[in-house]
């Protein structure tokens, strides 16, 4: 008896790749072994640490909560691409200088949700971070530098706007 | 040659070229390497906690799609040495052997029986599914009380008794009366069963060249030359033919320190294959056979005069280890630490500890980080708070009649624990400042006459960092307490820096980097550092015990120094200069007066290709090895103190975390951003420990805690910001003057919480004695207390 299987084409950071997968094979197995984006990381495949999240369609979501087949046709963004890109450049310096990554496994996931809070409220306050994140699980962290990490980045971004630092 | 001071970049907080690679999604994890025709493996493991294995039927497995070969025990017996976990220096100590799959009975839930390796991951567990084991189930000991009843079913025969081993320490003796005392108290604390929990799971990928016969483990690991010497003994294997790779490890703690029988068996099936064999534990498996740690059920019993002082302190220690001791450091260290660093930093006539370990059919106890120090600080401080609230003391002033005076150093502990420094008067001091203890008393007391019930709890500990060899080398266990780096400088001159400590996240590779660049006068970024690979670094301990920069910073210093020295040994002669005037700057050679004499690169260059130059009698070397071990003492004790400020619902039972501050000493800091988020995650790991994680057992031994949303790590949202302030004194050896910093977050923080929430329900006259303080915990304490009259403070009185 073979494993049933489906191609499906996923377009992720903008290349598009036609693979053939198993059914019950979750989009981050297959995002990391199919395609090599390893930047996607999975701790729990269960849905509660957050170290596998991704951006499908603009949504962050857990993308070992997601079969391969339900994502045909989806495109997805990873931390490969997301890191690159201007809107989130100055995101992931502030979390380098701040150190707030201490082995780096949640850090993928954690930095995709600080980019969707930013988007959802560019002025938030301590609390609404931790609130937001409180998603992405860090086991090395204590969170601080992480909170200050996004701080920093929204005082940066108003103050390049010219707003109130 | 010039005496050197220490100078930047040590001191600076230079950013981490690893955080850079991480937040980009370029680390290299154990899994994220690829594999030609490589396999996965997937294990059949005990759904029982201890029973008699009948026959293991894989015929259906062996048939299965994709599957490439099925091993019991049958199949691997004779191709590996089973082992032993034991410490000659403690012979009486039990230690069974243990196998890499049982040969005949289990002994806890998750426990390896079989291993199906097949084409992926999926199929492999399809496989698995169709193994079949006929397991006759025996009664599990699951309970610490009655494992040492005479009636309990024994888990390993051969052994004679649940009772793994049993110490005593101290000056006094167990059991016997205090003398001098006004007040005895007694108390008796449990703390949970954890797991470390790293986000990246135990995780390995082997492969076997049989031309050469190497072995290639990358492994998820904090020490792979312990693990090459380890696999070599156990697989049969040259140490030369054995590299063990770590590149980039997801979090590890004392997890990912020891070896465990899938690193056995993954060896095994690589080199029957000759394919490469992949294994990444899930989530369920994680819980389920990662070694666990702490649980102890620990009884004091402080000896107290009315005016303050304590004159005696004893505790019991009731450790259960599980179903072996941990391989190769045994599960020992734990419980050792707690028998010795209870009370350290105390003047105490009168100390006394014992501890038992007990087996348990459960998965095995093992180290996490800031080993033992948490049970330690916990039992030590609630019995100085309970001893300060029975003699109407503010808890400062009962820690300060009691602390080791500043004078009294060097000395050591009723334990034998040599003291060389502890500046615990200052960071209390720093401390209350900190927190500003008045204004938060004044404001706690405002609020507990509006019914908000608000308490504020302080822990102070004595914590071991980079140990040498005294414990390990003459027990017999090879596990290295030295430390070297090896530092190639290439014709650039920039410099190639192969340390044996490993970094997991703490950031060691970059303070190693900026020690390295202080020396010769270079860039952080001339520096590259290439750890966790033993196969290119020297052999070393890796990480444990906070020695990343305090013994592999000292060995980095130290090549560093031959380097330099080398170096200006060289250009004295070429500028016809004494190299005792000469010093390395900015990339230069620079004279007394600070004028530029040369480039360093121009130097190294020399060194390899004008030899025409030089003297045929002048060294060239511009690769040097140093190795570092601290001699004079096992250990480097510091200490630091911690407070929590916490609001407890007394109707739902909730504890809110408010601010954390912690104080501490760690000598020289070479990178203050570093050492302060080292502190930081440690920190929130206890307060983890303090209120929420818990792995649970029922009374059979089945393990309830499976997933992420049973086993509950603090989330951003459940603490608070965290206040980290330095004291810094010096040490006995070495040229940098750093101490460990990796554990004193851990080491302090579930105590002070515990005593925050004491604090707290002291007006109910209810006091939680268990951790992790669930709503259910103080919930039952409230109950309990409204129950009982009010009871007077001399009570317990002898
Ligand atoms: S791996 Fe997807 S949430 Fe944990
Ligand atoms: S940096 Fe290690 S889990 Fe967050």
């Amino acid at each position: 008896m073979s494993e049933p299987r489906q191609s499906v084409s996923l377009t992720v950071n903008e290349e598009r790749h036609d693979v053939t997968v198993p059914n019950r094979k979750h989009l981050a197995d297959i995002l990391r072994e199919d395609l090599g984006f390893t930047g996607v990381h999975v701790g729990c495949e269960h849905g509660v640490c957050g170290a596998c999240t991704v951006r499908i369609d603009g949504a962050i979501t857990r993308s070992c909560l997601v079969f391969g087949v339900q994502a045909d046709g989806a495109e997805i963004e990873t931390i490969e691409y997301l890191s690159a890109q201007s809107e989130t450049r100055d995101l992931v310096d502030t979390f380098v200088a701040e150190n707030a990554l201490q082995c780096g496994f949640c850090t993928p996931g954690m930095v995709i949700s600080a980019a969707a809070l930013l988007a959802e409220t560019p002025d938030p306050t301590r609390e609404e971070v931790r609130a937001y994140l409180s998603g992405n699980y860090c086991r090395c962290t204590g969170y601080q530098a992480i909170v200050d990490a996004v701080m920093m980045t929204a005082a940066g971004r108003r103050a390049a706007k010219g707003e109130r630092a | 040659m010039s005496k050197q001071i220490l100078r930047a970049p040590i001191g600076q907080s230079a950013p981490r070229e690893r955080a850079r690679r991480f937040a980009t999604g370029r680390g290299r994890y154990t899994d994220d390497a690829a594999s030609l025709r490589g396999l996965h493996a997937a294990f059949v493991r005990s759904p029982i906690a201890r029973g008699d294995i009948l026959e293991i039927d894989c015929d259906a497995a062996r048939d299965m799609d994709g599957v490439v070969a099925v091993l019991t025990h049958a199949d691997i017996a004779g191709r590996y040495r089973p082992w032993r976990a034991g410490n000659a220096l403690l012979p009486e100590m039990k230690a069974p052997e243990q196998h890499a799959l049982p040969p005949s009975r289990v002994n806890y839930v998750g426990e390896p029986l079989a291993m199906v390796v097949a084409t992926s991951r999926a199929l492999a567990e399809d496989a698995a599914e169709q193994v079949f084991a006929d397991i006759d189930p025996l009664d599990a000991v699951a309970d610490i009380e009655t494992a040492l009843a005479p009636d309990s079913p024994l888990i390993h025969e051969d052994c004679g008794s649940n009772l793994c081993v049993s110490l005593t320490s101290g000056n006094g003796k167990f059991g016997a009366d205090f003398e001098d005392a006004d007040l005895v108290i007694e108390d008796t604390l449990d703390f949970g069963r954890h797991t470390a929990c790293p986000l990246e799971t135990r995780s390995m990928l082997a492969e076997y060249d049989p031309g050469s016969e190497v072995l290639t483990l990358r492994i998820s690991h904090q020490c792979p030359h312990q693990l090459q010497a380890e696999l070599a003994k156990i697989l049969g294997l040259g140490q030369h033919r054995l590299r063990v790779i770590s590149e980039d490890v997801g979090g590890a703690y004392g997890l990912k320190q020891q070896l465990y029988q899938e690193d056995v068996l993954v060896c095994l099936a690589a080199m029957q294959t000759g394919r490469p064999v992949r294994f990444v534990a899930d989530r369920l498996e994680a819980f389920a056979s990662d070694n666990h740690a702490r649980e102890h059920r620990v009884s004091a019993r402080i000896a107290v005069r009315k005016d303050g002082r304590i004159t005696g302190f004893e505790l019991d220690d009731l450790f259960p280890i599980g179903a072996y001791p941990q391989y190769p450091r045994t599960s020992l260290g734990e419980g050792n630490h707690v028998l010795r660093m209870s009370a350290a930093g105390y003047d105490i006539a009168d100390f006394r500890s014992r501890l038992r370990l007990l087996f348990q059919n459960k998965a095995l106890i093992g180290h996490y980080r800031s080993v033992g120090h948490p049970v330690a600080c916990a039992i030590t401080e609630h019995m100085v708070d309970r001893a300060a609230a029975a003699l109407g003391l503010a808890p400062e002033t009962i820690r300060l009649r009691n602390f080791l005076s500043d004078d009294s150093y060097p000395r050591e502990t009723p334990t034998g624990v040599h003291l060389h420094y502890l500046s615990q008067h200052a960071c209390l001091d720093r401390l209350l400042a900190d927190m500003d203890i008045a204004a938060l008393r004044s404001e706690q007391a405002k609020l507990r006459g509006q019914g908000i019930c608000r308490g504020i709890g302080i822990a102070s500990f004595v914590e071991l960092t980079g140990t040498g060899n005294g414990f390990y080398g003459p027990g017999g266990i090879d596990v290295s307490g030295q430390d070297g780096c090896t530092l190639k400088m290439e014709p650039s001159g920039h410099v190639r820096c192969m340390p044996s400590v490993t970094d997991q996240g703490q950031g060691t590779d970059t303070g190693i980097a900026q020690i390295v660049a202080s020396v010769l006068g270079l860039e952080v970024a001339d520096i590259r550092v290439l750890s966790g690979d033993s196969e290119i670094t020297p052999h070393g301990g890796g990480a444990w015990a906070s020695r990343g920069i305090s013994t592999g910073g000292e060995a980095a210093w130290q090549a560093a120094q031959t380097l330099r020295e080398q170096l200006l040994l060289v250009a004295g002669h070429l500028h016809q200069r004494d190299p005792a005037t000469l010093e390395l700057t900015e990339g230069h050679v620079v004279d007394a007066s600070g004028a530029q004499i040369t480039t360093i690169s121009e130097v190294a260059h020399i060194c390899y290709f004008r030899h025409d130059l030089l003297p045929d009698d002048m060294p060239t070397e511009l690769m040097v090895t140093r190795h570092a071990v601290p001699r004079a003492q096992l250990f480097q004790a510091t200490n630091g103190i911690q407070a929590a400020y916490v609001e407890v619902d007394t109707d739902t039972g909730f504890t809110r975390l408010l601010g954390h501050w912690v104080v501490h000493d760690g000598g020289t800091l070479i990178n203050p951003k570093l050492v302060e988020e080292q502190i930081r995650g440690g920190v929130v790991q206890g307060l983890g420990a303090a209120l929420l994680e818990e792995i649970r057992y029922d009374e059979d031994g089945q393990l309830l805690t499976a997933t992420m949303a049973d086993y509950l790590v603090p989330m951003a949202s459940d603490v608070p910001d965290i206040q980290v302030s330095h004291v810094t004194s010096g040490t006995a050896e070495g040229a940098l003057g750093a101490k460990g910093v990796g554990e004193a977050g851990v080491a302090g923080a579930s105590g002070a919480v515990l005593n925050a929430v004491n604090d707290a329900l002291g007006p109910f006259g209810a006091t939680v004695r268990q951790m992790p303080i669930s709503p259910r915990t103080v919930l039952t304490a409230l109950r309990a207390a409204a129950a009982s009259a009010t009871t007077p403070p001399f009570e317990d009185a002898p």
